[in-house]
């Protein structure tokens, strides 16, 4: 570090503290390479380009938090949490390929869950509408409503390729095409919101959930801890449940015609 | 008036024309048998009848009204469909039965589903049992059975017997047959069998690469030595996997 300060000039790291811890952690990814390459896994790269992205996202965007916790104007919070939503959409976008329309529809549905979500917490005055509380909770938000949202997109989309032959049995027996794909509709939700759902059973229970272990961390005491890890949980069942209802209602939509007709990719 | 007129359809899917300027005419209780080589047409003609696939408006008239003038749901449970390979829905007989008249919101009785059943010849034991335990024979006669819960005035066949074997394919073939007698039930009924369309059909249409190639009586038509020499080719071509299959295999 020294040697960089030296080299740009002035403390490049002044912000950081003392980088030597995660330098330590680092070592158990060393740790785990080396038996990566000791077992022939080959997992050497992708974990060395783990390592480096993390590294170099979380730093950015650390010093882009500063920035912004600095601005009083919250459209910079509103413009962060903007991109955030862009980029799961665009992620959860290429993962349903076989969906029409898949990057549209995750753009709407993980905006319109992470929106309702955080338009209720603060009108509800549960968190106060400041970049340093609607930023890592927006995040949290967006990343768990991309999962669902993707979750929903592929198996919905998934299924009524595969089960074809009862969707149009149904509409042939003068079924709306949401009729007829109210099974799969409920599966893809079910499928999705599996993870949450355990997650909220289980809590304290397997492990202790992210905010909770970082707030007794940084000194709070268990049970505001564990207050602020409930209403997270809870946040998290509600956005994925919006986000969740509006993928498979926007898929669904996008595999009907407006004449209930299936569309589905490689038809015969 | 016919029960169902097509006037010069074309289709094209993907960027590929699947059928050519087909017209043809079915008259009340007439069973129009559409035959031809795989991938020919023959089912893309079918789902134009009742909308899977979308028809140019003014090509297909069902009762001298252009069917993308009616509600599609109401259009589909005018003209029934039954699949090559039935789906078989969760529940039991009887609540496969009444799935097209409660997607409307309306119940079946007992007795009706019950009457159903006899009209499909299918047990009435069955009635309570879970469809998925249904034998092939049994779940295409199930599919006849549900299609006919709508009322319908035209049934569409898809190939219903292709993966039955012979016993199941006479019974099918019988039950449909019956209907006919019963209830003067209109039908267009796709085969790759020369012999069941000789079996059952009214009238003939040969359907090659999206074009109809003849259409007309059936005895008369696939009368070998009159035969359209693509349909006799085709007839030709049916004949070892006939005397494999023995008669009535599809």
């Amino acid at each position: 570090m020294e040697i960089l300060n030296d080299l740009f000039g002035g403390d490049l790291f002044a912000g950081l503290g003392d980088l030597s811890r995660v330098l330590l952690a680092m070592l158990f990814v060393a740790v785990a390479a080396l038996i990566s390459r000791w077992q022939r896994a080959d997992l050497e790269k992708d974990l060395f380009w783990a390592t480096v992205r993390s590294f170099v996202q979380l730093i950015a965007i650390g010093y882009l938090l500063e920035l912004i916790f600095q601005q009083d104007n919250p459209v910079w919070t509103l413009l962060l949490l903007g991109v955030m939503v862009l980029i799961a959409a665009r992620t959860t976008g290429r993962r349903g390929e076989n969906t029409p329309r898949a990057t549209l529809i995750a753009l709407v549905s993980i905006g319109f869950g992470t929106a309702l979500t955080i338009g209720v917490l603060v009108l509800l005055d549960v968190f106060a509408f400041t970049p340093q509380a609607i930023i890592p909770i927006g995040g949290m938000i967006v990343g768990n409503a991309m999962t669902t949202a993707t979750l929903v997109i592929v198996r919905l989309s998934d299924d009524l390729a595969a089960q074809r032959n009862e969707v149009e049995t149904k509409l042939a027996l003068g079924a709306t095409g949401r009729q007829a794909s109210l099974t799969q509709f409920r599966r893809a939700l079910q499928s999705a919101m599996v993870p949450i759902i355990d997650t909220t059973k289980t809590v304290g229970l397997i492990k202790l959930p992210g905010a909770m272990t970082g707030m007794i961390l940084a000194g709070a005491s268990p049970i505001e801890a564990v207050q602020l890890q409930l209403i997270v949980m809870y946040m998290l069942v509600g956005a994925n449940t919006f986000t969740g209802l509006s993928a498979a209602f926007l898929t669904y939509r996008a595999f009907f015609s407006p004449a209930q007709q299936l569309r589905v990719v490689g038809q015969p | 008036m016919s029960v169902i007129e097509v006037r010069d359809l074309s289709l094209a899917r993907g960027g590929e024309r699947v059928l050519h300027h087909v017209s043809l005419s079915i008259e009340e209780g007439e069973v129009l048998m559409v035959i031809g080589p795989s991938g020919g047409g023959k089912s893309s003609l079918l789902r134009c009848l009742n909308r899977l696939e979308e028809p140019a408006p003014d090509t297909v008239f069902l009762r001298g009204q252009d069917i993308t003038t009616i509600p599609v749901t109401t259009l589909r449970c005018r003209v029934g469909m039954v699949f090559q390979k039935t789906a078989v829905f969760g529940g039991t007989v009887a609540e496969n039965i009444a799935y097209g008249p409660r997607a409307r919101g309306k119940t079946l009785s007992r007795d009706e589903i019950a009457r159903l059943m006899k009209l499909a010849a299918l047990d009435a034991d069955l009635i309570d049992r879970p469809a998925r335990e249904l034998s092939g024979g049994q779940e295409q006669r199930l599919a006849v059975a549900r299609a006919l819960a709508n009322q319908p005035e035209v049934l569409l066949l898809d190939e219903p017997t292709s993966a039955l074997d012979p016993v199941a394919t006479k019974h099918v073939e019988a039950s449909l047959q019956s209907l006919r007698e019963q209830l003067g039930l209109t039908m267009v009924w796709v085969s790759h069998a020369v012999e069941q369309a000789r079996r059952v059909g009214d009238r003939v249409l040969f359907l090659d690469e999206g074009r109809v190639v003849s259409v007309g009586a059936a005895q008369a038509m696939l009368d070998a030595e009159s035969a359209d020499p693509r349909l006799k080719a085709f007839m030709e071509g049916q004949e070892p996997a006939r005397a494999k299959a023995g008669p009535g295999a599809a």
